[in-house]
């Protein structure tokens, strides 16, 4: 496919197109708790940096070599997100609405003030991460393809959930949680488990990108709350919440204009990128995954037969 | 079981709706070997100085059909509330199958079988009807492993065919809440169905439904009760639909137990027409 390729059709963009499929898994992960459950996290951020965290230190201090320890710890970053979710999810997903939404993102805040503070991570000077063993050129592009099966599997994961019970229990909490729980629906179990999930593939996914920045910043990097963690929302609500594959969408139109706003309005981008984003919201209301299926029904109607009454 | 009156004047205020006064009075009334399936004794809950609900008794014995009505703001929904675990009761108990439920949480409550619906449809609005119905099947003995799968194909044919049973089969891949007030209630009905609840409490199943439907409505909550086997406990505001349906009523006003007894005892009770219509 087109994503296994890439490396030797565009070589000189590699990394950016690893931080591509970053945004795609960033913006899944968020979308599994936003979108599919109605639980709009702000500070799912945490995990990425638990993640980062968590690989970093499995390659400083645990004596292996290179790649054991890279692909130790990026499995155990995200069982340690994982297991972050699992302690916090049953108090913090209690919050409904927007309280929900400030709780994480104190979440992520407290955090990279923890992180900035603690001498074993490095503090506010942050870490580096060993050196790759490689050439210089093999560097991104193995990170290239560490994000992008990462990214895929992710997806994959996502979109097997969605198509499960649970992704029905999902939507229902999203819809309707008083009415989920009338029907006895186990809310709190499948809330913090979908999280659980959300944190796994987050975690995961912090070890390759401390690796491919080579400096792990605690608020720059780790717990970016600024950057990833707004941009996750941001990508998910363009492409569309709640779709499987609006998140990628939005995603990639997100990075490929930030790219290109970078590139040739230097100076403006911010600001392009703020306009693009009103434009979005204002025509696109439900995303671009929203707006496809609004023209699609538009141009073959659904059969609304007539109301088979109630004799 | 306690029944502590909080009056001084013996047990609740109830069924002294029998014309003349009869003996039986005393106690809420008895079904032969039928024991209640739901006992609500004394219940009383405060929202600050507004007391919704003072000393309410009342039995729905398995297997029937059991009214409740009132003038608006008289607590009906409030008890519903309370026994399905919306919020915590300040008084009394409240019993279900013989065990006190009053403390437990909603979805527990639900999974052991007692499981409500709303006046305002809560329904699902963007999953379509076939979800709907698909995720509101009976939850007790649910692992998370075992929602990690597919829907069914039993679960999806049940689901089926009891959107048919409601009549929305035609609409089983619209969005729930593209629907009509009329069809969400159904709807709603139909999900409650699917949960093969042993009690199902229906705050108001009519309102908002059109006349025509109405009947094939009372037709499908009389069928469920025969055919089923769940018992049902009815908020009605609609006199012909509840004295059409119910087997036994009970009248709340002013938050508190006003009569009992039959549809025609109930009818023909003078402080029952005097609630409903005013002082006269």
């Amino acid at each position: 496919m087109l994503g296994v390729l890439a490396p030797w059709l565009a070589p000189h963009i590699v990394t950016q197109l690893a931080f591509l499929w970053l945004m795609i898994l960033l913006a899944v992960t968020w979308d599994i708790n936003g979108g599919q459950m109605g639980y709009n996290s702000f500070g799912n951020v945490f995990f990425f940096g638990l993640g980062v965290y968590a690989c970093a230190l499995v390659q400083r201090d645990s004596g292996l070599s290179y790649y054991p320890a890279l692909f130790i710890g990026t499995a155990l970053g995200g069982f340690v997100a994982a297991l972050g979710a699992l302690v916090l999810g049953p108090a913090i997903l209690g919050i409904r609405g927007h309280y929900f939404a400030i709780a994480t993102l104190g979440l992520s805040i407290v955090a990279a003030d923890l992180a900035s503070a603690w001498e074993y991570v490095g503090a506010a000077s942050g870490m580096t991460v060993p050196v790759f063993p490689g050439e210089i050129g093999d560097r991104s592009r193995f990170f290239y393809y560490l994000l992008f099966a990462l990214a895929a599997i992710t997806f994959l994961a996502a979109r097997a959930l969605y198509t499960t019970r649970f992704g029905l229990a999902m939507n229902a909490i999203r819809d309707n949680e008083d009415k989920a729980e009338a029907m006895g629906l186990h809310t709190t179990r499948t809330k913090v488990f979908a999280w659980c999930v959300s944190a796994f593939f987050l975690g995961a996914a912090g070890g390759p990108v401390g690796n491919l920045v080579g400096f792990i910043d605690p608020r720059d990097l780790a717990f970016a709350g600024a950057t990833f963690g707004v941009w996750m929302v941001l990508m998910a609500v363009l492409g569309g919440k709640g779709t499987l594959w609006g998140p990628v969408i939005g995603a990639v139109i997100f990075h490929v204009t930030q790219e290109v706003f970078w590139t040739y309005l230097l100076g403006w981008q911010r600001v392009a990128m703020g306009l693009l984003i009103v434009v979005i919201v204002v025509f696109f209301p439900t995303g671009v995954a929203g707006w496809f299926t609004r023209v699609r029904r538009r141009t073959q109607p659904v059969a609304t037969a007539p109301a088979e009454s109630v004799q | 079981m306690t029944i502590a009156p909080l009056s001084g004047e013996g047990p609740p205020r109830a069924a002294h709706c029998a014309p003349s006064g009869g003996s039986e009075a005393a106690e809420p009334r008895a079904w032969g070997d039928h024991s209640p399936l739901l006992e609500v004794r004394n219940v009383s809950k405060r929202f600050g100085g507004v007391v919704a609900n003072r000393d309410v008794s009342l039995d729905v014995p398995a297997g029937r059909i059991t009214g409740l009505i009132g003038p608006n703001g008289s607590g009906k929904t409030t008890l519903f509330n309370s026994i399905a675990g919306f919020h915590p009761i300040d008084g009394g108990s409240i019993r279900f199958d013989g065990r006190e439920i009053s403390r437990l949480r909603t979805p527990t409550i639900a999974r052991l079988g007692v499981v409500r619906t709303f006046q305002q449809t809560h329904v699902y609005r963007k999953m379509n009807c076939l979800q709907n119905m698909q995720i509101s099947t009976a939850q007790a003995g649910e692992t998370l492993l075992s929602m990690l799968r597919k829907p069914a194909p039993e679960i999806t044919g049940h689901a089926e065919s009891l959107l048919e049973f409601a009549g929305l089969q035609s609409k089983r891949f619209l969005p729930a809440g593209d629907l009509s007030f009329g069809q969400q209630k159904l709807l709603e009905f139909a999900m409650a169905l699917m949960n093969g609840p042993r009690l199902l409490l229906l705050d108001e199943p009519t309102a908002g439904i059109n006349p025509v439907l109405i009947n094939g409505l009372v037709d499908r909550l009389k069928r469920a009760n025969a055919e089923l086997g769940i018992t049902l406990l009815v908020i009605e505001h609609n006199m012909r639909v509840i004295m059409n349906l119910a087997s036994h009523i009970y009248c709340l006003a002013h938050g508190e137990l006003l009569a009992q007894g039959t549809p025609d005892q109930v009818r023909s009770d003078p402080r029952v027409v005097e609630a409903y219509l005013g002082g006269r």
